[in-house]
This record gives structure tokens, sequence and C-alpha cells, in this order.
């Protein structure tokens, strides 16, 4: 019986985390109400001229340096023309000649060890807009939203082998390009998808067999349901003659299992391409190039490995926060701020992560600067906010971000004006605790008879009083102080 | 010839004041109170959301915006007459443009107006009019129906060359939301008081035309007439005290091949522009059809005149597959080579000043409209003359029935010049 490999290479999309369009002053926002974030330029109405945005090439340029890339120095927008409702230009804007990076790899991990993944280009293009079917009416409405977002595209070379080599080459160049700000890179809100393409051939072989191409995949679940599926198909017409396998782009029913030929689309000789005249090639000069080379982050392997080395986090602890550059940061920052480590990492990993799950957030998008939520375990720490009024403060942090309100820089003066500081009065501590014992003498006398737990609900009932303004420990002491008197 | 073919629509706000000039649009600029159709069936009456930068600068000026002026259909053919609004002749019973027969009425003192492939610069030739295509990025496109944005500029017709600095002095300048726009410092080098800056600081662009050298090459591609127009436009030059002598002959095939290469570049530029036109969006939209396929090809093909249709065909092949390295690449590095002849040519010129080539505006000194109809793709030929501009960049002045073509940056030095072809066509008519 002969023994098959599979051949894949990738061709997955990203959407720029930049606040605006590519060629307009757009926001950049799929998610928002149907065609509010629009204008002359991204809907193709004539006489608007595109202005590239700066911010695009910086994250273009940080993907290929991520992604061990040649950068190059001049790099162009071209054309490329064909007509469908979601492209109100009639042309998308992508690079076709000059693509800012090229012959770049991904490293990912195997079974059998480290293995390279070539990566061929990246280049950066506007996506089109959206279309909504309603099967109800038979109409279709278009979403310009999306038109003019900017995307990077990254094209492997075909050197993937398997399934599981798909999912480790996405997951890392997800981690990647979240740890390096470039994009949010989520499969399931579109702002992440990969077209796969895919060929079978007897082991040794070293030409290509038919290849065919999966569009769109939005789920790393059904990438891997998609390549075991077609590997066995194009396997089985190898060596069954079940059918005629022939160079095609196919869709994938997820709910079927089953991939679907898809009408042939029009081959490249027919975009006809050629360069943009209204946008200058761009010319990446070398201060321009270390500014951006500058800015990379540690890889997340990297920094995990320092942070258990250096920083002296367990594996678990280490693990949780390179997930998220977000967490990287806060922790980073925390800890600058004078928290010690353990205390950061368990007030990202349990804390803030448990209100961003709570709010249906993911952990890039953690409002807390690490500053802030360093001197917030420094309050709760030296005892001037409960560890309840920290975790209040925390989330009133978060409440502060989501109405976009700046995060204050002075974290104890905003504590004190929300009124979540520990009173540092003594007699008034005093008084409330002689209040208590006062209302409730039967307890009061059932501790001083014995019963250690008949001190906890007079504890409870002060705190109740002070609305849990004060160090629980001075408040322990003063009450047994008093009902020992 | 009725009204309407000059003005597509007419501001119905008077000129307020008898020191503003009265400034027609031509209608592949876009403004907000009027329509703007580019000549077009597909566009006729669209309504845009926003005005050209030179509509706004022109008003901020002071300016009166007298209407929008008729145009060829994307402004891109021989002499207007692809217009869906209809082609204008003269008293005579020639070919003009609406622009230039509005000039020889004294209906306004100035026409702005998108150049794609030389159409004013022509009619301005055979009219006597003074029309100006300047330096590549130094007045906004931002605003202009576009056709073929890496030649097209906008440019100004008036009956004077004073008239048409005055009009350049309020266009001329930087635009953000133009990404071929140049920085400030250099829009403002064409502009009356930048150029007097200039040159009492004796900057290179700003000194005096000296030398002008004739292409030759070229001088088999025209009539007699034309050569008589040319041999007086260099009688006058040398009486002014201007050097005049031959281009060199790689320049000359540069020049004969100079507007197979703009064709290419100008009809691929065009058939992606105009792809935008499907009929569904805006615009004209066909009234019957099954399925969307059927509405695009119907709605275009129903909305575009011949001239259009032939330059999306022509388009689409140059760049499709295989066809691009033989035809587009070619096209580009043939402009490469023609700005580095140019570029030859200029500095080559007198130690005191500066070089311009002179050339005619079109092969013959009438049109009628049974020449375009016997040939409906002159303007893919006749514009040998006026594509050397349009593939460069370079400034370019149409005066006296004469072209002048000049460094980068020498816009007002060649109206300087425009003056002495002028007497030129005076002294030639009277021959």
């Amino acid at each position: 019986m002969t023994a098959y490999e599979t051949v894949i290479g990738l061709e997955v999309h990203a959407e720029l985390a930049t606040k605006s369009k590519i060629f307009c002053s757009c926001t950049n926002g799929s998610d928002a109400e149907p065609n509010t974030h629009v204008c002359p330029a991204c809907c193709g109405m004539p006489g608007m001229l595109p202005v590239a945005n700066r911010q695009v090439i910086n994250l273009g340029m940080t993907a290929g340096m991520m992604l061990n890339c040649h950068i190059n120095r001049t790099t162009t927008f071209d054309k490329k023309s064909y007509y469908y409702p979601d492209l109100p230009a009639s042309y998308q804007t992508t690079q076709w000649f000059a693509p800012i990076a090229v012959n770049g790899y991904v490293t990912i991990e195997t079974e059998d060890g480290p293995k390279d993944i070539r990566i061929k280009q990246i280049h950066m293009e506007e996506d089109a807009g959206k279309l909504v079917h309603d099967n109800w009416s038979y109409t279709t409405l278009v979403d310009f939203n999306r038109t003019s977002v900017p995307l990077i595209e990254i094209v492997s070379q075909p050197d993937l082998r398997s399934a599981d080599e798909v999912v480790a080459y996405l997951e890392r160049l997800r981690s990647l390009l979240r740890f390096a700000k470039v994009s949010g890179a989520r499969m399931e809100k579109g702002t992440m998808r990969a077209d796969v393409n895919l060929s079978v051939r007897p082991v040794g072989s070293n030409e290509l067999g038919v290849r065919t191409e999966m569009k769109n995949m939005a789920s790393i679940a059904a990438i891997r349901r998609a390549i075991e599926y077609e590997t066995a198909r194009h396997i089985d017409a190898i060596e069954n003659g079940t059918e005629e396998l022939v160079q095609e782009t196919r869709g994938w029913n997820d709910d079927a299992g089953k991939s679907f030929a898809m009408r042939n689309k029009e081959t490249a000789g027919d975009y006809r391409y050629f360069p943009d005249p209204n946008i200058m090639p761009i010319v990446i000069d070398d201060e321009w190039y270390d500014r951006i080379h500058a800015t990379l982050p540690e890889f997340p392997e990297v920094k995990r490995e320092h942070y258990v080395t250096n920083v002296g986090l367990s594996d678990y602890d280490a693990d949780m926060l390179t997930q998220s550059r977000a967490f990287c940061d806060c922790f980073e920052g925390a800890m600058a701020a004078g928290a010690a480590p353990k205390e950061a990492a368990n007030w990202i990993i349990t804390n803030c992560a448990g209100i961003l799950n709570k709010r249906g957030m993911t952990s890039d998008e953690l409002p807390v600067p690490g500053a802030a939520l360093g001197q917030l375990i420094g309050l709760v720490g030296d005892g001037k906010v409960s560890n309840a009024n920290g975790k209040r403060l925390l989330e009133t942090l978060f409440d502060l971000d989501a109405q976009g309100e700046i995060i204050p820089d002075d974290i104890a003066a905003f504590a004190e004006a929300e009124g979540l500081v520990n009173s540092s009065d003594t007699g008034a501590l005093e008084a409330v605790v002689a209040a208590v014992i006062a209302a409730d003498p039967e307890t009061a006398q059932a501790y001083r008879d014995g019963r250690e737990k008949a001190l906890n609900p007079l504890f409870g009932a002060c705190m109740k009083q002070l609305k849990g303004k004060c160090d629980t420990q001075v408040l322990r002491n003063l009450l047994i102080a008093e009902l020992n008197k | 010839m009725s009204e309407n073919t000059l003005f597509i629509f007419e501001n119905p706000c008077e000129k307020a004041a008898t020191d503003q000039l009265s400034i027609g649009l031509d209608d592949l600029i876009l403004t907000q109170d009027m329509p703007t159709s580019a000549g077009s069936k597909m566009l006729a009456g669209y309504k845009s959301l926003f005005a050209a930068r030179v509509d706004e600068r022109l008003r901020e000026a002071g300016h009166h915006v007298a209407g929008k002026v008729n145009v060829g259909e994307f402004g891109f053919d021989f002499l207007g007459e692809t217009s869906h609004f209809g082609s204008v002749v003269d008293a005579d019973g020639n070919l003009t443009t609406a622009a230039c027969q509005l000039l020889a009425d004294g209906a306004v003192d100035a026409v702005v107006g998108l150049d794609v492939n030389g159409a004013q610069a022509r009619a301005a030739a055979l009219s006597g009019q003074v029309h100006l295509k300047p330096t590549y990025g130094c007045v906004s496109r931002f605003g202009t129906v576009a056709v073929a944005c890496s030649g097209e500029t906008v440019g100004i017709a008036a009956r004077s060359a004073s008239d048409v600095q005055q009009v350049l002095d309020v266009l001329a300048g930087h635009d953000d939301s133009d990404g071929t726009s140049l920085p400030e410092t250099e829009c403002a080098r064409i502009t009356s008081n930048g150029f007097a800056e200039a040159a009492s600081a004796g900057e290179t662009f700003a000194a005096p035309i000296t030398h002008v050298k004739v292409a030759r090459g070229l001088m088999d591609a025209f009539d007699a007439d034309t050569a008589q127009l040319m041999e007086a436009a260099i009688g006058a030059l040398g009486e002014q005290g201007i050097a005049v002598s031959d281009t060199a002959p790689q320049t000359d095939e540069l020049l004969a091949v100079g507007n197979l290469a703009w064709n290419i570049l100008m009809c691929a530029e065009l058939c992606n522009n105009v792809n935008r036109f499907e009929g569904m969006k805006y615009g004209y939209h066909t009234q019957k059809y099954q399925t969307i396929g059927e509405l695009y090809t119907k709605s275009r093909t129903e909305a575009f005149g011949i001239l259009t249709k032939t330059a999306i065909l022509y388009g689409s092949e140059v760049l499709a597959e295989g066809n691009y390295d033989r035809c587009y690449d070619k096209a580009l590095r043939t402009r490469h080579l023609m700005s580095e002849a140019f570029a030859n040519e200029f500095a080559d010129g007198t130690s005191s000043g500066q070089t311009a080539i002179l050339l005619p505006a079109c092969s013959k000194r009438s049109y009628s409209l049974a020449d375009v109809e016997a040939n409906p793709y002159l303007a893919f030929e006749e514009n040998r003359f006026t594509a050397p501009a349009a593939i460069t960049g370079l400034p370019a002045v149409s005066a006296g029935g004469v072209q002048l073509v000049g460094p980068a940056f020498s816009d007002a030095a060649l109206l300087h010049l425009a003056g002495a072809v002028s007497c030129a066509d005076c002294a030639g008519k009277e021959a």
C-alpha cells in the first residue's frame, strides 16, 4: 500500500489593529451598525484619492520582522480589478509587485521537534465590504463598514504536512500577531481568516499533486476537520478513482463535514494588476526601520522563560501571563510600580481575568495599566484598602475605561475620592466597636464566655457599619481588646 | 450652437463684484451645488457629496464659479466631440471645445478643467486661447473624476497668459487629500510670488527661458499650414533673442512613440477607474435585467460611448496576463526614458537660462465634425503632441497655436514666453 503525505500552504488574512481605515480617516470598526463607518473614499465614489495610512505600514513592517522576513525598503500598492457587489470601486488596492515583507519563517513545535515554516511574503491590502444575504426575502444587503479596513495577508510556502502542523502554525501566528499588537487575530470575530491550499502525493515524491483551495476558514477546529476530509478525499480519488481531482476553489460545510466545489474563480491573470498611480512608492529609510524594530516585543516563550527563571513565577503563572501581551505589559508595569511578582500575577490571572471574562472581553483588551495595578496592590498590601475594596477599585478602573475615560495616574488619590480607603481614625473605629457591642450584649458575653466564633457576627456588624472601609486586622484587634476589657 | 452644449449647468447665482473673475469648471471637476456628469450618460446629473479642492480654492479666493462646462466623455477625446451633451463648433463651423468657445464668446474669464489627453491644449491652439498644464503635483486633483491619474492634471484655459497665471496663483498648493500632491514649498514655485522670489534668489527653475529646442522628429507629422506656424513661432522666438536649436535624435525617437506609451497607460488607468461605474450604486441604471451580471453589462453598454468602450477594451488587453510585460511595463519604461531624454535636453541649455521644447499642438489648423466622424480615434493619434507632457508630468503651455514644454516648475517662465509666440500666431495668420 502506498503511503501518502499531505502538502499544505496557508494564506492567512489578519485585520490590522489600526484606529482608522487604510486609505481614509473612517474608524476601523466593522462591528458597528452597518454603514456607519463609511465615507465617499471607502465607498468608491468618484473624486476621492487614497492617502496611505502610515500606521498600516508600521504594522506591516512589524509583522514582517516578527516573522523573520526581509523588509522591502521600497514597497508599492497595486490595483486588482474585479467586479463584486462588496467592492465599491471595482478594484482592490493590494500589493502585487513589491510587498512589504518577503522570505521569512515561523518556527512551530511538532512531534519531531521544532520545524521552520517558510513565509513567502506578507502583503498589505484593503478588505472588501460584507454581503448580508437574507434567504427569506431573496435580497442581499451590503455593509461597507469593512471596506478599506487594513489587512495583511501572510502567504506560507507549502511546508505544512498535517492538520496538527497547520494548527500549530496558526496558533503561533495568532500569538505573534497579538504579542506585537499587529492584529487582534480572532478567528471567531473574522479578524483572522485562512485559505488552505492542499494537495496529496506519495511519500518520497518531489512533485506536487492536484491542488485545491478552501477559502475563508474561520475556526481552527473547522480547519482541522477540513484538512482531514480533503486529505481522505484526495487519497480516495488517487487510489480508487472515485473522482477526477481538478484544481479548484472549494467551500467547507462544517455542519455536514464535507467540502464542496465552488464556482471557478477568475485566474490571477484576469485581475489585471497594475501599480496604483495615486499612491507614491513608500520608501522605508533606516531611521524608520530602526524605530519599528525597536518596538518589537520579546517572543512569548522568551518572556515565559524569563518569568520562571529570573522573576520566580510558577510554570502555571508564567503560562497564563504570556498568553497575552496585555497581561505581560500589565504584569511588568505592576512590578515596576513595586508589586511583588506573585501578588501581581495573582491579581492579573485571578481578578483581572475574572472581570474580563464577566464582561466578555479578551485578555488583549485588559484596560488597566500596570502602574495602576501596582499602586492598587500596594494600597491593599499596606492595609490602606481592604481586599474586597481593592477588587471594587479594580472594577471601577474597568468602568472608567468602558466609559471612555482615562484611568488616573494616582490610584491612591482616586481610591480616596471614591471613598474606598480605610478609615485611619482609630477613634471612629473604637466608637463603632463600642456601639456594636452595646447593641448585642448577648453575643459579646458569649465571646467572653469562651465561644471564639461569637466574634464573627460582631466583626461583620462592624464591617457593615464601616461599609468595609477599614483595615480588617486593626478592627479585629480593637474588637478583641474592647471585648476583653 | 445652442447654449446648453457649452454650459451643462449654469450657476444660478450671478457674479457679485466686478473684480471677481468668472470661471467655468469643466464637468470632470466635482461641485456640491451643481451636478457633475463627466460628459457621460453614465454620470448625467450626478450630484457629488463633496466639492473638488480647486472649486473650494476658487470660491475662497472670491472668484465666481459660473457653471459646469461641457467636456468629452471622461475628458480624453480629441475636441470634446464624445460628450453625451453634444459637440461644439465655432462660428466658422470648426470643431472646438465648450471651454474655448466660452472664452471666445467672452462668457467666462477662464475655464479650469482636468487635462487628461490634451483636448483643451489643442482647442486653445486652434482658437487663439492660452492653456496651461501645470507641473504634476502642484495643483490638487482631489475631487476630479479620476481617468488617467498618473498623467492628468488640473489645467487652466484663458484668453491671455496673465489670466492663466492669475488663476494658477489661486489653485497651486499642497493638499493632504491628494497623495501625489507636492510639498507646499514646491507648489508655491509656480505662483507669481513664489516665482518672483525664486527669480531674485537666482533659483534655476525661475530663470527665464533663453533656449528653445524644436522637435524636428515630429515635423513630418503635421501639415504645411502648421509647419508655417511653427516657423513663424521660431522666428518670433529668435527676435526675442532666444537661441533655437533642434532636439537630439534620441529624443525625437522617443517623441515618435510617446503617445503609444501614453495610450497604454491612459487606457489601462481609465479602464480601471471607470470600472466603478457599473449601474448599481449611482449613475445610469438599466431598466431591464435578470442577473447582476446583466445589470452591469447592460448599464455600461447603454451608457458608455464608443471611444470609452474602445479605451476599456484596449486598457483591459494591455493589463491582461501575458500582456503586462509586453505592453504596460514597456510603457512605464518608455515614460522613464522620456523623462530622462527631456532632462538631458533641458540640461543642455545655455548657462544663463532654461530650455524649453517647442511642439505643435495638433497636426492641422482646423478640424470639422466630419473629421472625427471619419476617424473616431483621432484622440489616440493627435495626442502625439500632448502626450509628452502628460507622460512626464512636465508643464506645458499651449499658446499662439503651438506648445512649449519646460522643466518642472518652469510654469511661470513658460507663461512669460507664451506672449512671444502668441504674436507669432497673429503674424502667421496675417501671412
